[in-house]
């Protein structure tokens, strides 16, 4: 890499919060495991991360030490439980700049958490007394985009159904990026919600969003960011942000599977109706009808995933002690250096950005024609774990032309060295399928 | 694990120079024809088998898809295998080649039974991709119950 002076008086590259990634790496336990005689060579970080021993020793702390429901106990395990669980939401909270607690609604993951949201819109479009904000009818248009998970399309797909509302969507261009040049014509005074991909967990695509959210703002309808793939790589503050819901998961940033959020803004939590009922979500039940707990407990029925929760917030905490700035620099580094590395591999073909400017961690490529099945499956001999396939978002698969690709993501764990395996893997492959 | 297990020479060379591919019309025009077309959702992968048949032989299969090595190159050896056999006897192959892709590796092939197809036996060792093996074979079944000739017994991919 060429090094330019930056004049004195501007930001400097030392300003740069760092930290030591071979430090980082003896937190996690599984790093040291060998794949078919070779050293684990990650690289699937955006289907779900590892954990570090801080977060597995909290999981195991609250189930040998403090396990009881929570909100529902007056005894002191009870108490201790309530208060993890609690904690937890604060945490969560502080980590993406909600000016409330109260925002945090824990979910089970993404999915889950968006589906809320469709479903929440989908009751109240039954009853006449709603939020008008929420009714959807004939007429009425939900916009997504064709770079979506498949968790942000189909909840659409199937809440335009039941409610005659219309489905509509970004384009995305070929350099992968979304096409906003249709934004008037596609976000109008028709449009409920936008429901858009914060960081595209195939092509690595960061959406500059500000644009979407000032146009949003001036026809009257609600934005909602799918932050599953940034708020694990990115410092995130949903004031800055400005949307009115933000969705992510915890299995991506170092905590447990099962355990999701959807922050929403107070006063929009507040407005929604219930979607799931039962315990903890109710104010009070008499055998004709009930009445609902404020946000967040309205939308928490049930008991809910606590262990998973408290280590939520326990990986909160390690993420915040590495830093966010930091760890977003780290990925920024990896990802030009892996840019540069596969732009060496003959016959790679990149899908989406290929500089390492508005994109994260996350590079999808085809070899050749050989299919990413055998891509991964002969990379995976020599102990790189990679994603193959079309990752939940077939409609970008399309896009492209290609049935399925070849992912390498990455995350705070990640080292050069990691991705020069990679490489070297791909010319096995090459040799395997010449 | 041994990647050659996986990726047999025979297997390597069907998919390089898969025999008998793309979607044919029948000779006989007396003939029945269907096809089936299988998708693979966790991958993408997509076949379409199509057989012509009297009700008594298999005139012809043919196939067209695209996928993965193993997927493409089992389409080939079944193509090989059971194009022109009786209804009867390819359904005994089918299902022999249903039973080597279920044993997890235990089971051994009968390579006068499955010709080309013991090749797919290291296959059978990675569940991941058993179901790539078996995609054109699944297919082959539906089109031929829709060609009107007999059906395998029920198997789980």
């Amino acid at each position: 890499m060429t090094s330019i002076a930056i004049p004195s008086g501007m930001p400097q590259y030392d300003d740069v919060p760092r930290f030591d990634v071979a430090r980082v790496r003896a937190d996690f336990p599984i790093l040291g495991r060998e794949i078919n005689g070779h050293p684990l060579v990650y690289l699937d970080s955006a289907n779900t991360s590892h954990k570090p021993r801080q977060v597995l020793d909290v999981l195991d702390e609250h189930y040998a030490r403090h396990n009881a429901n929570v909100s529902r106990s007056v005894h002191t395990l009870g108490t201790e439980a309530t208060e993890a669980y609690e904690g937890a939401r604060a945490k969560v909270a502080a980590f993406i700049h909600a000016p409330s607690t109260d925002e945090v609604v824990f979910t089970k993951n993404s999915t889950e958490a968006i589906n809320i949201v469709a479903y929440a819109f989908s009751n109240a479009s039954l009853r006449p007394d709603a939020d008008s904000r929420f009714r959807l009818g004939p007429g009425d248009e939900v916009v997504i985009s064709e770079m979506e998970h498949h968790s942000n399309i189909v909840p659409w797909q199937l809440l335009c159904e039941r409610t005659g509302a219309t489905l509509r969507w970004f384009p995305v261009t070929d350099q992968g990026r979304l096409d906003e040049s249709g934004l008037e014509d596609l976000v109008t005074e028709r449009t409920k919600i936008v429901s858009l991909v914060h960081m595209s967990n195939i092509l690595g695509t960061v959406n500059a969003t500000s644009r979407i959210t000032a146009r949003v703002r001036e026809v009257g309808a609600l934005l909602l960011l799918d932050c599953s793939q940034s708020v694990p790589h990115l410092p995130i503050d949903v004031v800055d942000l400005d949307a009115d819901y933000i969705v992510f998961t915890g299995h991506k940033m170092c905590g447990p599977t099962g355990i999701g959020v959807l922050w929403g803004r107070g006063e929009l939590l507040a407005a929604m109706p219930p979607v799931f009922g039962g315990g903890s979500m109710i104010e009070t039940v008499t055998m004709a009808r009930s009445t609902f707990a404020a946000p967040p407990a309205r939308f928490e029925a049930g008991t809910p995933p606590i262990a998973e929760a408290v280590a939520l917030g326990a990986a909160v905490d390690y993420l915040t002690g590495i830093g966010m700035q930091a760890i977003q620099w780290h990925e920024k580094e990896l990802t030009a250096y892996a840019l540069d590395a596969l732009g060496s591999v003959p016959d790679l073909r990149i899908f989406g950005p290929t500089v390492p400017v508005g994109r994260g961690g996350t590079i999808s490529f085809a070899l050749a024609d050989v299919h990413p099945h055998d891509v991964g499956q002969v990379l995976d001999s020599l102990g790189v774990q990679v994603r193959v396939g079309h990752h939940c978002a077939k409609p970008v698969c399309s896009r492209f032309g290609v049935p399925a690709m070849t992912r390498a993501s990455f995350y705070l764990y990640t080292t050069t060295e990691e991705i020069d395996a990679l490489v070297a893997g791909l010319e096995q492959v090459r040799k395997v399928f010449d | 694990m041994q990647l050659d297990q996986l990726y047999q020479e025979i297997i390597l060379d069907h998919y390089k120079r898969p025999h008998g591919r793309g979607l044919r019309d029948a000779d006989d025009s007396a003939d029945r024809v269907a096809e089936a077309h299988h998708v693979n959702p966790t991958c993408g992968d997509e076949v379409t088998v199509r057989v012509a048949t009297d009700g008594t032989v298999l005139h012809d299969i043919s196939y067209d898809g695209m996928g993965c090595s193993i997927s493409q190159a089992s389409a080939s050896v079944l193509h090989e295998l059971l194009r022109g056999r009786g209804a009867g006897e390819a359904f005994e192959v089918h299902e022999a080649f249903v039973e080597l892709m279920s044993g997890r590796g235990q089971v051994t092939p009968d390579e006068d039974v499955l010709g080309d197809g013991v090749a797919f036996a290291g296959v059978a060792r990675y569940p991941a991709r058993v179901k790539c093996a078996l995609l054109p074979w699944m297919a082959f079944k539906d089109a031929a119950a829709r060609a009107g000739v007999g059906v395998s017994p029920e198997v789980k991919a």
